[in-house]
């Protein structure tokens, strides 16, 4: 086959598309859904800037076909806030100026989203490690690491 | 950056799979995790006819222990591997490469299968595999064959794999009592393919003499190195650094490695010396003692 009928659940949301096979999940996102959240760097798995959840699990959503994303329940980006209120996560981000031109950011608060689910305490060593897949030219890393370390305390308190 | 046209089939079960692959095998590319296969079709560095999807294939995942082996079908996720209480107690050795392997992002779709079938030179599972003289297990509509390491790693990204056959499983035996093993590798940044890595097993005998000892060695050759005689100029003597550095010595001087955009022919011969020595400390520090912590680095 070259295209397929997929369902798929983003945000809480189903919709049923057809798409070619060969479109990455990442194109699904953006051309076919319109949620353009999602963003694109290298299309090869070295950025981590479309990391997606999928089933709970933080991937790629360049290294991945559309296609085989039906039957799924997806996370992207424009699922974290509740209408204009960030966050807990999103809003650490902004606090500790996490983010400069955002590029990066989408795919950071994916992965984040996962890593604070099954370690929502970690140490600053554990966050370095977690957010290594994914690259942010303009802050140095160390005021995200400072907004996921926030994060955490924020979320363990309450 | 976007992959090129292919007819894509999504067999839901083995003998379909197996079925498809005997028709269009040699113009078809089996999709595992694609953490190395879709990249290669968005720089549309290969242009298969047929991509055969295999993550709807059921049985093709799971850790067993089957007799005295670890059976991981081919389609278990990396991190599954990675997390795998069975796997952190019967084979520590692919516990502690595991999360050396790309990003958690990449292990969670990426699998054991494909990244053994992809037989990257620098991959982290062919030289763990390779080091426990492990049985690769593949199935064809002609039956099963079953091949040691050095059979399936043929060279640079190819291996005995037959256009019609498919890996199920990768095999290996598990830790002997007395066994110390560690995976240590260097890369330019945490989470890329490695310049050079080492796996090692040792066991020892109830004197605290060497047994038996096994090495491989990534990114010096076109498949995972496994210096055998240096491996067991320590087998018979008791661990010690001046026997770890005697080790080192063989394994640098067999190495006829590659220079490139990397690093250098002499480089790499470095580095697979001092992370032999390094990595044989470790293992015979760890016989009878403490299990390798996931996050320990070189």
């Amino acid at each position: 086959m070259t295209e397929r009928t997929i369902r798929v659940t983003v945000n809480g949301r189903t919709y049923e598309k057809t798409v070619e096979v060969r479109k990455t999940l990442a194109d699904f996102l953006r051309d076919d859904l319109d949620l353009t959240g999602t963003h694109l760097g290298c299309e090869h798995g070295v950025c981590g800037a479309c990391t997606i959840v999928l089933d709970g699990a933080a991937v790629r959503s360049c290294l991945m076909f559309a296609a085989q994303a039906h039957g799924r329940e997806l996370q992207t980006v424009e699922g974290l806030a509740d209408g204009d209120r960030l966050n807990p996560l999103q809003e650490a981000f902004r606090q500790h100026h996490g983010l400069q031109c955002g590029f990066c950011t989408p795919g950071f608060l994916m992965t984040l989203t996962c890593f604070l689910r099954e370690c929502p305490n970690p140490t600053e060593a554990e966050v370095r490690e977690a957010i290594a897949g994914n690259l942010c030219r303009c802050t140095g890393y160390k005021n995200i690491v400072a907004a996921a370390l926030a994060a955490a305390s924020t979320s363990t308190r309450s | 950056m976007k992959p090129p046209r292919f007819d894509y089939v999504l067999p839901r079960s083995l003998d379909e799979a197996l079925s498809v692959l005997a028709e269009h095998g040699d113009q078809a590319k089996v999709l595992a995790g694609g953490q190395s296969l879709v990249p290669l079709l968005n720089f549309r560095l290969v242009r298969p006819a047929y991509l055969v999807d295999l993550n709807e294939v059921p049985g093709l995942d799971g850790i067993r222990l089957d007799g005295g082996r670890l059976a991981i079908g081919a389609m278990t996720r990396q991190r599954v591997a990675e997390t795998s209480p069975l796997v952190r107690e019967r084979c520590p050795l692919m516990a502690e490469a595991m999360p050396q392997i790309g990003h958690v992002q990449i292990r969670n779709r990426g699998t054991v299968g494909g990244s053994l079938a992809h037989a990257d030179p620098a991959g982290e599972l062919p030289a763990v595999v390779a080091a426990l003289d492990g049985e690769l297990v593949l199935r064809s509509r002609r039956g099963e064959r079953r091949l040691t390491p050095q059979q399936f790693f043929v060279a640079y990204l190819t291996t005995a794999v037959e256009p019609d056959e498919l890996l199920v499983e990768a095999r290996v035996p598990v830790a002997p009592p007395r066994t110390g093993t560690a995976f240590m590798e260097v890369s330019r940044r945490h989470g890329d393919f490695a310049l050079v890595g080492v796996a090692v097993t040792l066991t020892l005998d109830d004197a605290g003499v060497c047994k038996a000892c096994s090495l491989a060695i990534t990114g010096v050759g076109p498949t995972p190195v496994v210096p055998r005689e240096a491996a067991g100029a320590l087998v018979g003597v008791k661990p010690s650094p001046d026997a770890f550095e005697n080790v080192a010595r063989r394994v640098a001087g067999a190495l006829t490695p590659d220079s490139d955009l990397h690093a250098s022919s002499d480089y790499r011969k470095h580095l697979a010396g001092v992370l032999t020595q390094r990595a044989l400390a470790r293992a015979a520090g760890r016989v009878d003692g403490g299990r390798p912590a996931a996050k320990e680095r070189p």
